[in-house]
């Protein structure tokens, strides 16, 4: 009796073969437009200031503070190489020598630019597909990321490889932010407020990359059987609870990162003085 | 008691609109609640499909001020008295009439995912499983099969066309469930790829955002998905698998 109902239903089912007849394209009555505008303004600004930095080519090292936009610092002409002599200057013509920022900012860029969070930003807010949930998408055809060059989203992995590297040089950077110059010659030990800015400035971004999904993927999400993995799994499990504040970690670290740029370049520009603390 | 107006779509795809009804709501009532109001006092005929009237048959799913939620699970406190509520059928499907659609496009998706293949049993006959194996499938475990993600997906709720290689969703959690099986043989990797389209997602999480259950469907399910798809071309993982093994044979 149940198969018989069910057949007619299923028969009757497949007679519907259109949609609602809906003219209004959504039917959202909220404030559905607020948080795509917002990562818009905050997200554009960054974008805009970070460029604006880079190409300055000046004003980024305060001794003994270097700028996360240029760090690691690789160019021959760099107020502070990171690698001693450092990398033949390119020059470009119109621009004149290439900024050192260039070289290196490829690399937290590419790791944020396919990150999972901001893909979810961008998509929504830039995309505008869809820019909000319910809300129809602004283009008529949709591909999503099976062609290129969205298909290269794929490679956020190896984004997160170069993204570990960085985390590297920039906790050498807020160490050698305790090593202050003294006049006559040599360093002697201190801490400024720059020395904070700089250690909060690297918290924050290896809480961001060690909380990507990628990272959790790699260090044991890939494992099917956790009970005969068990580091793997305990670092799955850790992983896991910061990887829940994925977003957070993403704004707060790319704000400080640029707090932490023009804190340095006012003091070198004499705008600002650092207070020493020791 | 609060009086509201719902907006209710009324009519099948040949034609149809929406219709304003006065109705009482009594204390604790639920959206659901005020339907059937409507239902007994206004509208005999109003086609709404419900059963259990606790948020866990998945059957009276609609878009409720344009947001798609199960009705019953919707309380009546969220409006503010004498606000209109408008109750639309879930759109990314066709419409059978007023608040009733055909969701069979779901059971074809379901009907096409490799099922489990499972390994040996024990030399005893038994087959065992640590908690920590199965935790993160029982999560999608969840799922009541509301079809609330499906219908957000903007996939297909704006691309009518990517219909036949989209599985959505819901079908990505039973997927990544199945890949995560501490006792499963099968690589689906192919198959999410090709033929179930994980690649469409663009990850902005909507289907998330309106899972009744809150299952973490985007974290915890298509990106594992999408990242075991990054394992294949990744040259470490590769070489790991070499000394570890661990691979699965292709579905």
């Amino acid at each position: 009796m149940i198969r018989e109902i069910l057949k007619d239903q299923r028969g009757h089912v497949r007679g519907a073969v259109a949609r609602a007849p809906i003219a209004a394209p959504h039917l959202r009555k909220d404030a559905w437009w607020a948080l795509p505008l917002t990562v818009v303004i905050v997200l554009g600004s960054f974008v805009v200031y970070s460029t604006w930095a880079a190409l300055q080519n000046a004003h980024y090292y305060a001794a003994p503070y270097l700028s996360p936009l240029y760090s690691p610092c690789l160019s021959a002409s760099c107020l502070h190489p990171t690698f001693g002599g450092g990398l033949p200057d390119i020059q470009l013509p119109i621009i004149g020598i290439l900024s050192p920022a260039f070289l290196i900012l490829w690399g937290p860029g590419l790791f944020r630019l396919s990150c999972y969070y901001y893909r979810k930003a961008y998509y929504r807010s830039f995309w505008l597909a869809p820019v909000a949930c319910a809300v129809p998408d602004a283009r008529s055809k949709y591909t999503g990321e099976t062609r290129f060059p969205l298909i290269l989203q794929a490679f956020h992995r190896y984004t997160w490889y170069v993204a570990v590297l960085f985390i590297v040089f920039l906790t050498w950077d807020s160490i050698l932010a305790f090593r202050f110059p003294v006049p006559g010659g040599g360093h002697t030990f201190g801490i400024g407020i720059g020395t904070f800015v700089l250690w909060i400035n690297v918290i924050l971004l290896a809480w961001y990359t060690f909380s990507c999904h990628a990272c959790r993927h790699v260090c044991g999400g890939h494992v099917d059987v956790f009970s005969k993995a068990q580091t793997r799994y305990k670092l799955w499990h850790a992983i896991t609870r910061i990887n829940e504040t994925h977003p957070m970690s993403a704004w707060v670290s790319l704000l400080w990162v640029g707090f932490t740029d023009i804190y340095i370049r006012l003091v070198s520009m004499g705008v600002i003085s650092d207070l020493r603390i020791i | 008691m609060p009086t509201f107006t719902v907006r209710v779509f009324r009519g099948t795809a040949k034609g149809g609109d929406f219709q304003d009804y006065r109705v009482e709501s009594d204390e604790g009532m639920v959206l659901l609640d005020v339907v059937h109001r409507v239902q007994a006092t206004q509208a005999n005929d109003l086609a709404v499909r419900w059963n259990c009237k606790a948020g866990k048959c998945g059957s009276c799913s609609a878009e409720v001020n344009g947001k798609p939620r199960l009705m019953c699970m919707t309380r009546m406190n969220l409006f503010q008295p004498d606000e209109t509520i408008t109750i639309a059928p879930i759109r990314t499907f066709p419409l059978i009439r007023d608040l009733v659609t055909d969701v069979s496009y779901n059971y074809e998706k379901a009907k096409q995912i490799p099922p489990l293949r499972l390994k040996p049993p024990e030399p005893d006959g038994t087959y065992r499983m640590m908690q920590d194996d199965i935790d993160r499938a029982q999560e999608f475990h969840k799922c009541i099969e509301c079809f609330l993600c499906q219908t957000v997906c903007h996939v297909v709720r704006d691309h009518e066309e990517n219909k036949k290689a989209f599985a959505g969703p819901r079908y990505f959690i039973k997927i990544a469930g199945l890949e995560m099986h501490p006792l499963d043989t099968l690589n689906r990797t192919p198959f999410y790829r090709d033929a179930a389209g994980v690649g469409l997602c663009n990850i902005t999480k909507c289907c998330t955002e309106v899972c009744p259950e809150h299952i973490h469907i985007t974290d915890n399910g298509i990106i594992p998905l999408k990242e075991r798809m990054a394992d294949e071309v990744d040259p470490i993982v590769w070489l790991l698998r070499k000394f570890r093994g661990g691979r699965k044979e292709p579905a």
